[in-house]
């Protein structure tokens, strides 16, 4: 086999996304057919990645390497483990939904939304697979340009403020990891990270890298308290964009700390782990009654999506507390397993969410909770997706949102029983904001006379919604074949954790 | 013969495979379609579970205990699927599948009319599989799995009228209260793995003594025993699912749901899943006197207390839930005092004359043309006489009246509390004895308002009258919009297909304890399933007293609990047959009382006021304050603000007008020279 076929996952979308956005907004039905036909075909490819890639080897496979800058020594070079090709196929896969999700929904200038959709999944399946960190950050920095025309064009009444808050926030975030870079660079002479791994560094300069890092993927996770412009972008995107914000992007944050925190600054990252935990923890309880407060249903997914993110970051820093003051590896393994277990399946959960609510909206164009009520009197398939989905978003075992929470559970009692009290809170809290939602939108008599108009899904958003449930069932009632794809890769970070660089 | 891994697949999954076929293919099927292949699998679940219950006991086969597929496996931590049979299992197999077919065929006749028929039998199919899997797992995760599955279950079927305000407030409470339970139980399974290294029964239970001594630091200097936190948390979840005071709070309100899933769910088989993980735990729960002691308390409370709140119900299935509560306590005491093989076996027991209890209700309330409340109810006995016969049975098991099957359960459970010589054994003998008389004064009142005295409500013959037929197509709410006391027809004995449950119901009830209970609770018949220490052995006691079935039911007639049963009865009989004035007359003299059981000792409106609005308020106050004052106002828009307050204070000097920047040059040449002739100074 020829091997390119990582430049091929990530070119493949943003050159398809041409001759569609060539399509022009005269023939948008050419445009969403060759959309669906790129998307489809990407998913293909990133399929075969299956077979290609070994999955007893923890090490980056599929290795490409051409210098790019010469002057700087910076390479195009990609690689991919087991954690990047489940997220390159949790990428692939919601790249098909958005452009089924938003076929007829999206009646402007279709052919431009498409295109940008495609251009943002090359970009993000880039994140996943660059080992260069400088081409990690262009591709880091070039995913918010389509994201930002997405949520600025497509999106609700207060779009202008909600893109400018988006851009402005990630891009503080990102200019420390920038400086970060230069700084590591000048001391390494390279980008290559996995050089910058086994660089060795002082402890205060760990610190000053480590919080550099913390700031720029502390925002895009997000984690407390950076994550106010969360909600507002989620409630001014159009659906698809909310999904892909939700599913894929978030996601980059929690890969970021795997690639940048954890090898290139381990003791820094061992001496404030607690700050990352302590604000896990918060996000959890904190972020949970405020979710419960929402009225905005996206509002409350976005919120809700904040809480479960905080099981990410915890489960990726308790592993040190494991590998290092408890010296038990495979809690460690247990709690990392969980944290990525988390990421993808938040992916199809929230991914899920934001769909059903893209539904609600297409139909009565309000996210007001107030507005609904009784849905399931008019729309009884609707209403079957909507509590399976919501059941995973409680965590409920059988659901992919168990598996994660679980596992992470059970490692921070390994650490610290009170930690894991702390997070096992999300049982309560989160099913008390999830099924109060639901109750309010879903059960009960109809009062407002425009829901029982409403019509319940049709066979576009039943493939769409029913892609997902498969998903998320799937995963929760076996999750050994993801866990066997990551395991290695996960060992050889965890073992990585223990390295002393001082 | 070892038994083999298809049969109990089959057992598993033939609900599934109904609950799906009703579920989606509800409208292509039918309504007879959807009733016929979720009883089919029933029946074939049922059957197989007889089958492995036989081969265990007469066949000889040995405990069955194997993998299915790994669900997950890190390092050395994995998690499988699988099954652990054995007779405890297989007991619960029996009871779980036998109750939920009677259960299956009464919802024919009880759902007729309602337009949700094909949706609830899916639900109910659905809960069987996941009671079967909570019962037939080996390991915790399965388990918890088994555990939230029933809950949902519960939570749609609670809601399973969903236009009723009071369902979908019900359902979430329950959800939620069970969760409570559920985030100790989680705990708990996390403390299982810390200490014990495994999720898996057989191999946590065979290394369970190595908790012995070991400690979980809480704080600096606190450190508590091992098996104390374990057994505790894992007792904090069996309070939410089997509604142990103070997590009891759900179940009467759980009551919203259609009357079969009370008796099916919140009687016979969920409630008591708690009941049974304690008496599968019992490897674990012996090594700590202090969590047995805890368990024993709260049980006795809740026997007592929450039976005496059932004297002042007048809806009849509250009655039966209030009972249930205080029933589900008496099991927990046992497990309290090491006595499992007798809890698990008033669990049966329980399971077979509550069930009837509540289907006999349900009965009851088809004739009454959904009226629930007892006052609006009297002399039914000559409409429907088999649904009186079987009640009384069922009454009479419950109250535990000697050679009925609740008598040997019940009795067994006082006398175990009174051998016990356990901290706080004294507080629960009392509480379960006096417990036996408040049952028989709930239960005998509730026998006599419905089916004996006078007839308390009129027929008003009106059949053009179209209000009963559509009741449950609650555009209207059917509930209470009835005229109380106003009948449209005569009530008349219910169908077959629901009297026909209640006779299978009311043998078991009547027979099952007299011959179980030789085996059950003296003879070791759980094996190694349930394990007890030999200096608790409370039922080693009494095995030595036993003489038979017939012995001790002869002997049952010269004890406290019969005689305390007998005055409720001669009180009740007085009141209720005879003067039934004297009841208002007791209520105004006793009216702090009748307030405090009114109010079921405030514990709902405490939490509704301290959990429900208090969380919504400090959601606000969290949202208000932290996240849009401080978070977004003061940081985020407030630096944004203030780069533009610089910004456009900057802009004012390049206003444009030369005359401006002229004055600027010669004030800025005006300070340098100045500051030049100042510095050469």
């Amino acid at each position: 086999m020829f091997n390119h076929l990582l430049s091929l996952l990530i070119w493949l979308p943003i050159v398809g996304a041409v001759p569609v956005l060539l399509a022009g907004s005269g023939r948008p039905n050419v445009a969403r057919w060759l959309a669906l036909l790129v998307a489809v075909i990407t998913f293909v490819v990133s399929l075969y990645l299956l077979p290609q890639y070994n999955a007893a080897d923890g090490a980056k496979q599929l290795v490409e390497s051409h210098l790019w800058i010469a002057s700087l020594g910076v390479h195009y070079s990609l690689a991919v483990d087991g954690i990047s090709v489940a997220l390159i196929l949790l990428t692939s896969f919601v790249g098909i939904l958005v452009i089924v999700g938003a076929w007829e929904v999206i009646q402007v200038n279709p052919h431009q939304y498409m295109a940008a959709m495609l251009v943002l999944e090359g970009l993000m399946i880039g994140v996943f697979c660059a080992t260069d960190a400088l081409l990690f950050y262009v591709f880091f920095e070039a995913m918010l340009i389509p994201m930002f025309i997405l949520i600025g064009v497509w999106g609700g009444p207060r779009r202008v403020y909600a893109t400018l808050k988006f851009f402005i926030y990630t891009f503080f975030g990102s200019i420390f990891m920038l400086v970060g870079l230069i700084y590591l660079y000048l001391k390494a002479g390279t980008f290559d990270l996995q050089t910058l791994a086994t660089l060795p560094l002082t402890m205060k300069e760990q610190t000053w890298l480590f919080f550099a890092f913390l700031i720029a993927f502390a925002v895009k996770v997000p984690m407390v308290p950076v994550h106010t412009w969360l909600p507002d972008a989620h409630v001014e995107a159009p659906t698809g964009g909310s999904v892909v914000l939700a599913a894929v992007m978030l996601k980059i944050g929690g890969y970021g700390f795997l690639r940048f925190s954890l090898p290139i600054t381990p003791d820094a990252a061992d001496a404030y782990a607690w700050v990352v935990i302590g604000l896990s923890l918060i996000a959890v309880v904190y972020i949970g009654y405020i979710a419960l407060v929402q009225e905005d249903m996206k509002k409350l997914v976005a919120y809700s999506s904040v809480a479960h993110m905080g099981f990410v970051t915890l489960g990726i820093f308790i592993a040190f507390m494991l590998v290092r003051h408890a010296d038990n590896l495979d809690a460690a393994k247990l709690g990392m397993q969980g944290a990525m277990v988390q990421m993808i399946s938040h992916g199809f959960v929230s991914g899920a969410m934001f769909s059903c609510i893209g539904v609600l909206y297409d139909r009565l164009h309000t996210r007001q909770i107030k507005d609904y009520g009784g849905v399931i009197n008019v729309m009884p398939w609707f209403g079957f997706f909507y509590v399976l989905f919501a059941m995973a978003n409680s965590g409920l075992p059988g659901t992919s949102g168990f598996v994660g929470e679980f596992q992470v559970i059970l490692a921070s009692f390994q650490a610290n029983p009170w930690i894991a009290l702390f997070a096992a809170f999300t049982l309560i809290i989160g099913a008390a904001y999830t099924l109060y939602m639901v109750k309010r939108v879903l059960w009960g008599d109809i009062t407002n006379p425009h829901v029982a108009e409403m019509k319940d899904i049709n066979g576009r958003e039943w493939l769409v919604l029913g892609a997902f449930a498969a998903a998320v069932l799937v995963l929760g009632i076996w999750p050994q074949p993801l866990i066997h794809l990551m395991d290695a890769s996960v060992s050889q970070l965890v073992t990585q954790l223990g390295n002393h660089k001082i | 013969m070892e038994l083999s891994t298809s049969i109990l697949l089959t057992i598993a999954l033939a609900p599934l495979v109904g609950c799906l076929l009703a579920g989606f293919f509800g409208q292509v099927i039918g309504r007879a379609g959807a009733h016929s292949v979720t009883i089919l699998g029933l029946v074939i679940a049922c059957g197989l579970s007889f089958y492995v219950l036989y081969q265990l006991t007469v066949g000889g086969a040995p405990v069955y205990n194997h993998n299915l597929y790994t669900w997950f496996e890190i390092g050395r931590y994995t998690a499988n699927v699988g099954f652990l049979i054995d007779r405890l299992t297989a007991m619960m197999m029996v009871v779980v599948t036998f109750v939920s077919l009677l259960v299956h065929i009464y919802t024919i006749g009880y759902m007729a009319e309602d337009p949700g028929y094909q949706r609830f039998f899916s639900y109910i199919s659905l809960f069987t599989f996941s009671m079967l899997m909570l019962v037939m797992s080996n390991n915790f995760m399965q388990l918890f799995f088994g555990w939230e599955a029933v809950g949902l279950v519960s939570y749609l079927l609670i809601g399973f009228w969903y236009k009723r305000p009071t369902a979908i407030f019900a359902n979430l409470k329950a959800f939620l209260v069970n969760r409570v339970g559920d985030f100790g139980f989680l705990l708990g399974i996390a403390a299982v793995l810390y200490f014990l290294g495994t999720l898996d029964y057989a191999t946590a239970f065979a290394s369970s003594d190595s908790l012995i001594g070991k400690t979980l630091q809480i704080t600096q200097n606190t450190h508590w025993d091992a098996a104390t936190v374990i057994c505790i948390l894992l007792f904090i979840g069996a309070m939410g699912k089997s509604a142990q005071v103070p997590l009891h709070v759900w179940l009467p309100d759980s009551m919203e749901g259609p009357t079969p899933i009370s008796a099916l769910i919140h009687a016979a088989t969920m409630v008591t899943a708690g009941i049974f993980m304690v008496a599968r735990m019992s490897p674990i729960f012996e090594l700590s006197e202090t969590a047995l002691s805890f368990v024993m308390i709260i049980g006795a409370t809740g026997a007592l207390f929450t039976g005496l709140i059932g004297i002042v119900q007048n809806d009849i299935k509250r009655v039966v839930a209030y009972s249930t509560l205080s029933q589900l306590g008496y099991m927990t005491v046992a497990l309290g005092v090491s006595a499992y093989s007798g809890a698990v076996f008033h669990l049966m027991t329980h399971a077979f004359f509550k069930a009837l209890l509540f289907l006999g209700a349900g009965s009851v309330i088809i004739a009454m043309h959904h009226e629930q409340d007892m006052r609006y109810m009297g002399g039914l006995r000559k409409y429907m006489p088999v649904t009186w016969i079987t009640m009384w049975i069922g009454s009479l098991a419950l109250c535990g009246v000697p050679f009925f099957s609740g008598f040997y359960s019940k009795d067994a459970i006082i006398e175990a509390v009174g051998e016990s010589h356990r901290w706080g054994a004294n507080y629960a003998y009392f509480c379960v004895m006096a417990g036996a008389f408040v049952t028989a004064l709930y239960t005998f009142r509730q026998m006599y308002l419905t089916f004996h005295g006078k007839e308390r409500f009129t027929v008003v013959h009106d059949h053009g009258h179209g209000h009963d037929e559509h009741h449950h197509d609650s555009h209207k709410d059917d509930h209470g919009h009835h005229d109380a006391g106003i009948m449209h027809e005569t009530p008349k004995e219910s169908p077959w297909v629901v009297t026909l449950p209640l006779v299978l119901l009311a043998i078991p009830s009547l027979l099952v304890g007299f011959f179980a209970i030789e085996p059950m609770l003296y003879q070791g018949w759980f094996g190694s399933a349930i394990q007890v220490h030999e200096a608790n052995n409370v039922l080693g006691e009494l095995a030595r007293e036993f003489h038979g079935s017939v012995a001790m039911a002869l002997h049952g007639f010269t004890q406290l609990p019969f005689w305390l049963v007998a005055a409720a009865f001669a009180i009740q009989t007085y009141i209720y047959l005879f003067n039934p004035a004297v009841a208002g007359r007791i209520k105004n003299a006793l009216k702090p009382i009748y307030n405090v059981l009114n109010h079921k000792y405030w514990f709902d409106a405490v939490y509704y006021i301290v959990f429900a609005r208090g969380g919504i308020a400090l959601g606000r106050a969290l949202w208000k304050g932290g996240d849009a004052a401080v978070i977004d106002g003061a940081l985020i828009n407030g630096s944004a603000g203030l780069v533009e307050r610089i910004a456009s204070g900057a802009r004012r000097l390049q206003s444009g007008y030369l005359y401006h920047y002229a004055f600027a040059m010669i004030l800025g040449l005006i300070l340098l020279l100045g500051g030049y002739w100042l510095v050469g100074q």
